[in-house]
């Protein structure tokens, strides 16, 4: 607790002030009011959620029980990697420094783990939006030869032969061998409690106390609007879409959503990923090809590859591609990029690995 | 409170004054507990005219091409039963998976079926689109019986393996058949005839016992010679252009009714 803050409640209440001085004592996290699964409230600037708060209500104990599993390496075949090893929370549950996934025995995969926030709202997941709903997601990596190379069948009967898990899911899902259901649904309730809605940029959106808000990131803000927002669109920064933002003039390695559609016109394009704590999700792209934002800005000013499916917004009516951009709105856009960084989100003990 | 006590009065008074008259009869659709019967069906896997036999026997496709099988599983679902005059019933929770391995899993039993002469069966081969992207399921349709895809989300809705020297590559025939959305959508929903079209009489009294044949060949044989699927070229699918390929040829007759015990 802030120092600063204490002595404002202090001034108000000695009886308050004092209250909060033992809360916050070493049995801090203990002695806190029961304080609500993160998630559970949907932030006002945000549109209606996909993954609905009734599907999978959250849940204290399945909250915490999601939460074990996600940093539980034992999921995958030889126990060496959790979802927690490539989904990190301090950089907004992506893999820092690598390009592409790091799996079981250090095998490489193909694309770059994407962050996970806001994923309430997610249309569809992965770079080509081939899964359909959060809850059934973690088949993906858990049975992913690169990724975590398990069966699930082996995953419950592991789960099922431990000392604390099938106490833990009975208390949740009721007495009975731990179902994939159970399994998945824990996870959801993780997965989807992931809501990064606390940014300076937010409370500025909401007209809440942000902090200062300089000309350098109002001016980046007009420019993201006037250059970006067609794409990385609403407070969520991206419309869910699947679009060809110009790396490759080719596919080979990589036909994004065309390898779920078959569809020629879709060769090349990827989901928009959003911008949310976009300056502490490096590497960037489908697969990790920039390390910095200056690099992608750089991108869009003069790196924009010509191919069919190449996306309009990226063709000027001068026939020019990209998008124009000064020295100066460059430095703009990355003052205000830095505003999407939501620091409760990247630090909240309670999203880490449970001690 | 008062309203709903005035209310149970008054039923009771309709309840009375119903015994004393005749009007039982005539109203026996109010009967709370109407008259229901089961029915089953049994699903027996062929090749042709022989029976289905895992690893062992040698078939022929209609290309001519040499084959064995070493797992066949298919999405039976939304199952239906209709009257002459249209009326439906349809079982709830409607989701079986058979599987040729697993002989429990080829006799599905229809319950609570309300009594009544029935003249059309109706179901999905695979699976309804809603239920391909809906959240984790149970049952028939728990994602541990290796009918989901996790990469491309939804449900392979008809799967047979097995080798062929003739199949291109390793020899191995792969053909899961799967996707929901056009221009690939494989749900497939068939009635097939009823034998002489003797309609199912569903009694308390009376199960029938429907029996069909389910025929390997259906997925490789199609309606025309320009549909039969020929392993030289295609010998794997999992999904897209080709699967729906597979899916027509089934839907036109894998599944036959082949006699009914009335009982
Ligand atoms: C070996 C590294 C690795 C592991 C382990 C891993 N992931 Fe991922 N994750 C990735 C990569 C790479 C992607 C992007 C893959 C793609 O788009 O094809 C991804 C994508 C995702 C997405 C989709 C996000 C979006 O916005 O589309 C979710 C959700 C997710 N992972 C959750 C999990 C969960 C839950 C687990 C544990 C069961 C897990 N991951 C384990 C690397 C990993
Ligand atoms: C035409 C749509 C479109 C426009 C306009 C657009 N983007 Fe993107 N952006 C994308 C797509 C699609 C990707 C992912 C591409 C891939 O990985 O293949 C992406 C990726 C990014 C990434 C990488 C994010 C990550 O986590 O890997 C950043 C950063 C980014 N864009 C910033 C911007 C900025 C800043 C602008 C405006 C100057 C902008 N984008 C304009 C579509 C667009």
């Amino acid at each position: 607790m802030n120092l600063r803050l204490l002595q404002r409640r202090a001034r108000l209440s000695w009886g308050l002030a004092g209250l909060l001085v033992t809360a916050c004592g070493p049995a801090d996290e203990a002695a806190r009011p029961a304080e609500t699964v993160p998630g559970s409230t949907l932030p006002a600037n945000f549109p209606p959620p996909v993954y609905v708060l009734d599907q999978n209500p959250p849940d204290r104990a399945a909250f915490e029980l999601g939460r074990q599993l996600f940093y539980d390496p034992r999921l995958s075949r030889d126990g060496s990697v959790s979802c927690g090893s490539c989904h990190q929370q301090f950089a907004a549950f992506a893999h820092a420094d690598h390009p592409v996934s790091h799996g079981v025995a250090s095998r490489l995969g193909t694309r770059n783990a994407p962050a996970l926030q806001n994923l309430r709202w997610s249309r569809s997941l992965l770079w080509d939006g081939g899964v359909a709903n959060l809850e059934v997601f973690p088949l993906a990596p858990l049975t992913n030869p690169v990724e975590m190379d398990e069966t699930l069948d082996r995953v419950l009967a592991k789960l099922n032969a431990d000392a604390a898990y099938p106490r833990r899911f009975a208390q949740v899902y009721g007495a009975g061998p731990i179902t994939s259901q159970q399994l998945l649904r824990a996870l959801a309730q993780f997965t989807a409690s992931l809501t990064s809605a606390n940014s300076r940029y937010d409370r500025h959106a909401r007209g809440e106390a942000s902090g200062p808000w300089s000309t350098a990131e109002q001016r980046g803000l007009t420019v993201f609007r006037a250059s970006c927002a067609g794409c990385h669109a609403t407070d969520l920064f991206t419309d869910e879409s699947f679009r060809n933002n110009g790396l490759d003039a080719t596919f080979a390695a990589d036909s994004g959503r065309a390898h779920i559609t078959g569809a020629a016109r879709d060769r090349g394009k990827f989901k928009v990923p959003s911008l949310r704590n976009v300056a502490r999700t490096a590497p960037y792209m489908h697969d990790g090809r920039f390390t910095t934002l200056p690099q992608v800005l750089a991108h869009y000013d003069h790196g924009v590859v010509a191919s069919p499916t190449l996306d309009p917004l990226l063709r000027q009516p001068d026939g020019r591609r990209g998008l124009p951009l000064t020295a100066p709105q460059q430095a703009d856009l990355l003052a205000f990029l830095q505003t999407l960084t939501d620091e409760s989100f990247l630090s909240n003990p309670q999203l880490a690995a449970p001690r | 409170m008062k309203l709903l006590s005035t209310a149970l009065l008054l039923s009771g008074l309709a309840v009375a004054s119903c015994s004393f008259s005749s009007c039982q009869d005539k109203n026996n659709t109010d009967d709370p507990t109407p008259e229901v019967g089961e029915m089953d069906l049994e699903f027996d896997h062929v090749v042709g005219s022989q029976a289905l036999v895992l690893d062992a026997a040698t078939y022929t496709n209609a290309a001519g091409n040499p084959f064995t099988v070493s797992l066949f599983n298919y999405y039976v679902s939304n199952i239906k039963l209709t009257k002459a005059d249209g009326t439906e019933w349809a079982e709830p929770e409607s989701y079986h998976l058979v599987k040729e391995n697993e002989a429990a899993t080829q006799k599905v039993t229809l319950k609570q079926i309300p009594a009544g002469t029935y003249t059309k069966l109706t179901f999905t081969i695979g699976v309804d689109s809603a239920r391909n992207v809906a959240g984790a399921q149970t049952g028939a349709l728990d994602p541990s019986h290796g009918m989901f895809w996790t990469w491309n989300t939804g449900y392979i809705f008809t799967k047979l393996e097995g080798r062929s020297a003739q199949a291109s590559g390793n020899g191995g025939l792969t053909f899961h058949v799967g996707g929901f959305r056009a221009p690939n959508n494989t749900i497939r929903t068939v009635s097939p005839a009823l034998p002489n079209g003797t309609p199912l009489y569903i009694r308390a009294d009376h199960a029938p016992e429907v029996h069909l044949k389910v025929n390997v060949l259906g997925m490789f044989n199609g309606p025309t010679a320009a549909s039969n699927i020929d392993f030289r070229t295609l010998s794997n699918t999992m999904g897209g252009a080709q699967s729906v390929k597979v899916a027509n040829n089934y839907a036109a007759g894998m599944f036959r009714i082949d006699h009914v015990h009335t009982n």
